[in-house]
């Protein structure tokens, strides 16, 4: 395991009060929501079929997709709920995707966050996790022969690292110089299995060299870190420099799934993580360098409270798709169901792009 | 017009649709400097550059995973399985990604998946498959099978233009075997239409790919016998041509349905299934099929040739089906 760093100790980080708020904005709607999400509407029997979040690594998302810029395109996995907000996913949307809506961004046909807007650059994972890096690496081989700086980064787990896909994408991408940055969050459990019964290796950042690339362990539950070395392998990669493999070290604080209670998880491990919650160090750091203070922090709160519902108002409040839909848009075609259904996903301008 | 392979035809077809058309790449193994195994590529790296006629790892993954994320980007890419076979190591992420992507959120996945199948040339267990079933029975893909060099063209070239992810399987047996006069204009063999090739009665012949020349040589020798047996070529299998598949039954009253692929689970059993239930009044006759047994394909020539449908047991089914 990587060694626990200072929050703010590297000077390149844009450390304005600002910035931290849109941080701590970020991380705590993206709790906040996955709360309801696991412990309301789930409960409820409103929604169906599988829930799984991210508590304990909301670092990860928040850090990488602030870094990104406009035409940059990002593959997250299912526990990076805040980088679907961050690139300008509404909220209500996403709630209305989770509900099964038929206004929603997937219209009932698939759950969860696989959401995805090539608008707003994101490509959503498949279930069989893994499949997205090499469909990074294609992204980022278009994106360097346009030539615009931009670049792919793609989240997994430490789960994920075991299978094929995320090596032979690791392989491709380092053999062409690909601006992608394969962002793996180390969570300690690949569902019920520990690390140690996952890889062989003390640090999955030993990954990166292995296949001719940098490979870096950061602390996944400082936000800052997790932006500062996102950001500089995103300049690597802006500057034809290739690939990164870095490694956040996090702790799952949940199940695997709604339903799993994790009791596969030894006494104590949770309690220890939980000293280093991600929203508590940012807040900590932030109060303690008066960058914020304790009322902007509850505005926060109170902000992200209203928001979050609103929005599960609004969804709530939108139609089930009719059944016989189920028939549309198996394929794109010139009578394409898609783009001609009214229900169109609203696509926001990012969050990214506005900020700069 | 000109002389053209099979092989030359499909080249052709990649290479109008990569002057046309700037969002067209090609990617494989081996097939920019070297030209591919089968040399369908050859000549492409020097014309249209390296940032246009990729060569890969070999990591069947990467390459069909790319292709997707450049689709989505908005290229044409068209990835090249060096044998048909090999593209099981890519799987997951033709069947769970490409597959399901337009279904799921929305956007486009125009790509071709491309490469030779087939047996007859002792390529054994790994070199010869027919493995086209894997994917008909995927809903969002569209799998397309030529049997003649004019198809081989047009098919390719309607396969780059669609906007969904086409699994085009090249028969290696054709490749050097068959020549035809090719059109040098720029003309597309749309996708889901069948080609009658030749017309009958008595009979009608239902298959795809090599096939149909096994098909004809069997309608010839029927000829002599008196019987007629008309040919239907499908040329795509998904999605594929339900209005000539029944009107050919409806005609000859008589069905053999032949694939090289084997038996359980081939396209012959969906279209027994579609004919059973849309033109069971108009048959005189059960619905006979003429596959490969259920086994691997065998290497050794005596094996493989019994393992393949030939047009002596094509003529056999013509014959228990005339005493009907």
């Amino acid at each position: 395991m990587s060694t626990v760093a200072t929050p703010g100790a590297r000077p390149s980080l844009p450390l304005s009060a600002p910035t931290l708020e849109r941080m701590l904005y970020y991380l705590k709607l993206t709790r906040e929501s996955e709360w309801r999400i696991e412990n309301v509407l789930y409960r409820q029997g409103k929604i169906v079929g599988g829930v799984y979040v991210g508590r304990g690594q909301e670092a990860i998302g928040v850090g990488a997709a602030l870094t990104m810029r406009e035409g940059d395109v990002t593959l997250p996995c299912h526990r990076d709920f805040s980088v679907f907000l961050i690139r300008g996913f509404s909220l209500p949307d996403i709630f209305a995707n989770w509900l099964g809506r038929a206004d929603s961004p997937n219209r009932g046909r698939d759950n969860t966050i696989h959401i995805g807007s090539m608008k707003l650059g994101i490509i959503p994972i498949i279930s069989p996790l893994g499949a997205t890096a090499p469909v990074a690496c294609g992204v980022a081989m278009v994106m360097k022969q346009r030539g615009n700086g931009n670049i792919a980064m793609v989240h997994f787990g430490e789960g994920t690292t075991s299978l094929g896909n995320v090596h032979e994408a690791m392989n491709f991408a380092a053999v062409r110089k690909l601006p992608v940055i394969f962002i793996c969050n180390n969570n300690q459990y690949a569902y019920s299995t520990p690390v140690d019964q996952q890889f062989a290796v003390k640090s999955l950042a030993v990954r990166g060299s292995a296949y001719g690339m940098p490979g870096e362990s950061v602390d996944g539950t400082d936000v800052l870190a997790v932006y500062d070395a996102v950001e500089r392998a995103g300049a690597r990669a802006r500057a034809g420099e290739g690939p990164t493999f870095l490694e956040c070290v996090t702790m799952r604080m949940t199940g695997h799934s709604a339903h799993d209670a994790a009791e596969y998880v030894p006494p104590g491990l949770k309690e220890l993580w939980a000293k280093k919650d991600p929203i508590d160090r940012l807040v900590k750091f932030a109060l303690s360098r008066t960058l914020l203070n304790a009322q902007q922090i509850e505005r926060i709160d109170r902000r992200v409270r209203e928001e979050v519902d609103a929005a599960i108002a609004d969804a709530e409040a939108r139609p089930l798709p009719r059944g016989e839909d189920a028939l549309k848009g198996v394929y794109c075609g010139p009578e394409c169901w898609w783009e001609n259904a009214p229900a169109a996903p609203a696509a926001t301008p990012s969050e990214a792009a506005k900020s700069r | 017009m000109a002389l053209l392979t099979y092989l030359e035809a499909i080249r052709q077809g990649l290479w109008e649709e990569m002057e046309h058309d700037s969002s067209v790449f090609v990617m494989g193994e081996d097939i920019a400097a070297y030209g591919g195994a089968f040399k369908v590529t050859a000549g492409m790296l020097a014309k249209f550059g390296e940032d246009r006629v990729i060569d890969t790892p070999i990591s069947e993954t990467a390459i069909v995973g790319a292709a997707i994320g450049a689709a989505l980007m908005g290229m044409r890419p068209v990835v090249e399985m060096q044998f048909m076979d090999f593209i099981a190591c890519g799987f997951d992420e033709i069947v769970n990604m490409a597959a399901k992507i337009h279904y799921r959120w929305g956007p486009a996945v125009p790509m071709v998946i491309r490469g030779p199948s087939g047996a007859g040339v002792h390529g054994g267990p790994f070199h010869s498959q027919s493995n086209e079933m894997w994917f008909v029975h995927t809903p969002g893909l569209k799998v397309v099978a030529p049997a003649t060099a004019y198809d081989a063209k047009g098919l390719i070239k309607a396969a780059i233009r669609d906007d969904n992810p086409v699994v085009f399987y090249e028969h290696k047996f054709l490749y050097r075997r068959i020549k035809e006069e090719v059109p040098d204009d720029d003309y597309v063999v749309p996708i889901g239409k069948a080609a009658i090739r030749r017309e009958g009665t008595d009979v009608a012949v239902i298959t795809y790919g090599a096939m149909v020349w096994t098909a004809l040589d069997a309608a010839r020798e029927l000829e002599r016998e008196g019987l007629s047996a008309e040919v239907v070529d499908l040329r795509s299998l998904l999605p594929y041509d339900e209005e000539k598949v029944l009107a050919s039954v409806r005609k000859c009253s008589k069905v053999i349905l032949l694939h090289e692929d084997t038996r359980t689970g081939g396209m012959a059993g969906e279209l027994a299934a579609l004919i059973a239930e849309k033109a069971f009044d108009d048959l005189d006759g059960p619905i006979l099929r003429v596959t490969a047994p259920d086994t691997p394909v065998p290497f050794s020539p005596p094996l493989e040739e019994y393992f393949l449908p030939s047009a002596a047991k094509v003529i056999e089914a013509a014959r228990k089906l005339a005493a009907y």
